[in-house]
């Protein structure tokens, strides 16, 4: 296996609306950001990958433009997942084991103010049985925390813990949507929303965008003082029929733990890719995360979730925990699909 | 044995609908808006690229070229333009008034250095050529709306037919002034 590292990485502020900004105006500011973190140019760049929906733009082909701020001429290699760009990391990840490149720019966008959120994501759902009843994200999110409270697994309590903390640890994060105090007792008294699940129990709709560079052995320390090298990464999906799956657990974060051989009592901190409050409680109880690992440190999805560049900025979060020596070790999560369906482990180590 | 539907297996069934509705609130960005604002008066605007220096139509928000944001300078141009490429369609095109044959050519507006894609008509077909100039033709002005599709087509201007490859070189060198 070649060594691969990341080695830089930007973000733009998570906002509720980026208003009549196109993607790739969004994207241009966070390239060169991110580009000057390593100090390379567009034109030092081996391959480029990205991550966004067409479902969000409403629009046809809609990645194409992002093209624009790569400033590809005469052209670029370039290729594109229509889902988060954590997956374009991974595909980056096998061009490096291929050998055939040594600098990647990944990048991953979305802007969900133009379109209604819930509704666009019912399109994921299988298109025969269950897309056409249009069950929301939120609903079905709802139906999972509650089967898993009526498990035991946790309690709205828990839940409300897990979003305190999120804004919380936010106030650190300068892209951070939501952020702030708030007692646990504070957060309970509100109403449910889609019961179980209050407003705060689920992720901020946000606009914006990421761009992240991965480097081989050979490039990465000329680039990064402490680049966060990726240790393992495993990618599983479960059914996409929700009837066939055990909702209150991650069967697949579980068996990508085992692959992992994930040490526990090493990991500083995990960042996890959980859209909703309780979702990350399945996922710590999933992976087995002990005391002494910190989930979130940037606050998670719920202080701001750009869809589909959410799972690319748990990258992201985690690398710059190993690039500032605040971590020597460090998971990093992606997920996709209804509930938890698909989910990819990036285990992140610095130099001892 | 041939095989047969079983009596006990109902037809198979070959359709089923599943209409997918979903509403966007669409906004232009700063240079689309001011385009579209000032095609609907009968004015074409394209933006230079600070990065190429390029006049750029019609105006995106960032220079493909470069990668760079492009400012908010707003560059008026010209009605008449120059063919680069043309071809002679045989085929109709759906719910057009154009009855075929017909021209579609990429075509550079004077003080542009990109090209975009028009019809051209009332013309013999064989007057077309590359270098060829033209002018646009625009609708009357109560049917302007917020479009490209306000220049009915482009027609031939009568002006001598221009060098394309000295015209590239020309345009390159006033490029290179502004980048």
């Amino acid at each position: 296996m070649r060594d691969v590292a990341i080695v830089s990485y930007a973000q733009a502020p998570m906002q509720r609306d980026a208003g009549g900004r196109t993607d790739v105006e969004l994207l241009v500011p966070v390239m060169d950001q991110a580009l000057a973190g390593a100090q390379l140019g567009r034109k030092d760049i081996d391959f480029v990958c990205s991550g966004s929906c067409d479902y969000l733009a409403g629009a046809a082909f809609s990645f194409v433009m992002a093209v624009d701020a790569l400033g590809a001429t005469p052209c670029a290699q370039e290729s594109h997942v229509e889902m988060d760009a954590a997956w374009a990391l991974y595909e980056a990840w096998l061009k490096f084991q291929c050998g055939e490149i040594d600098t990647a720019l990944i990048y991953g966008f979305g802007k969900s103010a133009p379109g209604d959120l819930p509704d666009v994501l019912s399109l994921q759902l299988d298109p025969y049985y269950t897309q056409p009843l249009w069950p929301d994200s939120i609903s079905l999110a709802a139906i999972q925390a509650q089967m898993s409270i009526a498990k035991g697994c946790f309690s709205e309590r828990e839940m409300a813990q897990v979003v305190a903390e999120s804004r919380r640890n936010a106030q650190r994060n300068p892209h951070a949507q939501l952020k702030g105090e708030y007692a646990v007792d504070g957060l309970l008294s509100e109403p449910t929303f889609v019961s179980p699940l209050r407003r705060h129990d689920c992720s901020p709709i946000s606009d914006g965008c990421s761009v992240l560079i991965l480097a081989s052995k050979e490039k990465a320390a000329a680039l990064c003082e402490r680049p966060a090298w990726i240790k393992g990464l495993d990618h599983r999906m479960e059914s996409h029929f929700l009837g066939t799956r055990d909702l209150t657990t991650s069967a697949s974060s579980k068996q990508s733990a085992e692959a992992l051989q994930l040490d526990r009592d090493k990991l500083d901190c995990a960042e996890l890719y959980a859209p909703f409050s309780h979702q990350q409680l399945i996922l710590q109880q999933a992976l087995g995360l002990k005391e002494n690992t910190d989930i979130n440190r940037s606050g998670g999805a719920l202080a701001g979730h750009v869809l589909m560049a959410a799972g690319l900025d748990r990258f992201g979060a985690a690398a710059q925990e190993i690039f500032a020596g605040r971590a020597d070790r460090a998971l990093a999560h992606a997920t996709s699909g209804p509930c938890l369906q698909q989910n990819l482990f990036g285990v992140l180590e610095g130099a001892a | 044995m041939t095989s047969r539907p079983s009596p006990d297996i109902p037809e198979p069934k070959e359709m089923v609908e599943r209409p997918v509705y979903l509403t966007y609130r669409y906004r232009a960005n700063p240079q689309s808006n001011r385009f579209l604002h000032a095609i609907k008066q009968g004015l074409i605007l394209g933006v230079r690229s600070k990065g190429s220096g390029k006049v750029l139509v019609p105006p995106p928000g960032v220079c493909p070229e470069t990668g760079t944001l492009t400012p908010g300078e707003m560059i008026e141009l010209s009605n008449n333009g120059t063919v680069l490429s043309y071809t002679i369609v045989h085929l109709p095109i759906p719910n057009s008034k154009l009855k075929p044959p017909f021209v579609v050519a990429n075509i550079l507006l004077d003080g542009a250095d990109q090209a975009f894609s028009h019809l051209i008509a009332e013309c013999e077909l064989k007057d077309v050529q590359i270098g060829t100039r033209v002018r646009a033709k625009w609708k009357p002005e109560e049917e302007w709306d917020y479009g490209l599709e306000n220049i009915e087509y482009f027609v031939l201007s009568g002006e001598p037919a221009v060098d394309i490859e000295s015209h590239r070189e020309a345009r390159l060198q006033e490029a290179a002034k502004h980048a």
